[in-house]
């Protein structure tokens, strides 16, 4: 096979598996070992004084209904964009870009709404420095936060140059992303609001 | 799908990633969507600290294996692409495992 010696991301590295795919995925990799690093130190931190952690989480506890809503606004947002990747490998982009914008006006509510969060428990002094609980807290979901933001800028971007491009790949690559932030929320949200 | 729609796409791989039969979508959504009420729900139970934990991280580890499967589509891959898209999990469950005589000691010393 004559292949040319630049790379062309939208090629196959593995049969059936374009350069692009294959380089989101093991970006993927190392953001599991960043995460699960993360909760390694939580889990090792709570096991090992379990009281230091009980107040802090008593009171997220109390306060779930915002957070469930946050899961469920994250999950929908997860089935747009998979129905986003499907429309574009389809060629309907008048559906894609819809879908496009519905996961990341989501993924912009669920931002909205941490904030709320945030001020919430900073009003009634939960911050950083409270305890190791709210120390856990505020690391853990601002660095998922922060993946939110770095999720719904490309997604804007895909729903801009969707209009005159096929941005098939490119979208299949930033779902990928996306539905990790979302798994990463599936174990942030029993770990710190339920148990 | 036809390669002439599809001017990103290599002509020698023209199978790409539509061979696939339909991703219940739909389905998948509600399922997650029930599971975190149950989750929810079961978090309100004493099952004594031990059996919530299990439980929780049990619905979580099954829901996050639907996102994985389903949306992001490994189930459809080639095997080699799931292999590498899995072995990070492996990775984190054995350093999970390696905390644990940390884990216990903590709680010796704490006892």
């Amino acid at each position: 096979m004559s292949q040319a010696h630049v790379i062309d991301p939208a090629e196959p590295a593995i049969p059936s598996v374009y350069h692009g795919k294959l380089a989101m995925w093991l970006f993927l990799c190392s953001e599991v070992m960043f995460f699960s690093g993360l909760l390694g130190a939580y889990i090792t931190l709570r096991t090992g004084d379990p009281v230091r952690f009980d107040a802090g989480h008593d009171s997220l506890h109390n306060h779930v209904q915002l957070a469930a809503f946050n899961t469920v606004l994250l999950i929908s947002s997860s089935l747009t964009m998979a129905l986003a990747v499907l429309r574009g490998q389809q060629k309907r982009t008048g559906q894609q870009r819809m879908f496009l914008l519905l996961t990341a006006a989501m993924g912009t509510l669920f931002l909205v709404l941490k904030m709320f969060e945030y001020k919430h428990h900073l009003s009634i002094n939960e911050t950083p420095s409270t305890s190791i609980f709210f120390s856990f807290y505020y690391t853990l979901t601002a660095l998922h936060g922060f993946h939110i933001l770095c999720g719904v800028i490309p997604i804007m971007g895909l729903w801009w140059y969707a209009k005159d491009k096929d941005v098939s790949h490119e979208t299949e690559m930033v779902g990928l992303y996306w539905h990790f932030v979302d798994l990463v929320w599936i174990f942030l949200f029993p770990l710190l609001y339920l148990i | 799908m036809s390669d002439a729609a599809a001017p990103l796409a290599p002509q020698t791989h023209a199978e790409e990633h539509h061979e696939h039969p339909p991703v219940p979508y739909l389905a998948i959504a509600l399922t997650l969507f029930v599971m975190t009420g149950v989750t929810i729900g079961v978090s309100f139970v004493d099952l004594g600290k031990a059996g919530n934990v299990v439980l929780a991280m049990f619905i979580a580890a099954f829901k996050a294996s639907l996102v994985l499967l389903f949306f992001m589509h490994l189930k459809y891959e080639k095997k080699v692409m799931a292999l590498i898209a899995l072995i990070p999990y492996i990775l984190a469950a054995i350093l999970l495992f390696a905390l644990f005589p940390d884990v216990l000691y903590g709680q010796l010393t704490h006892s």
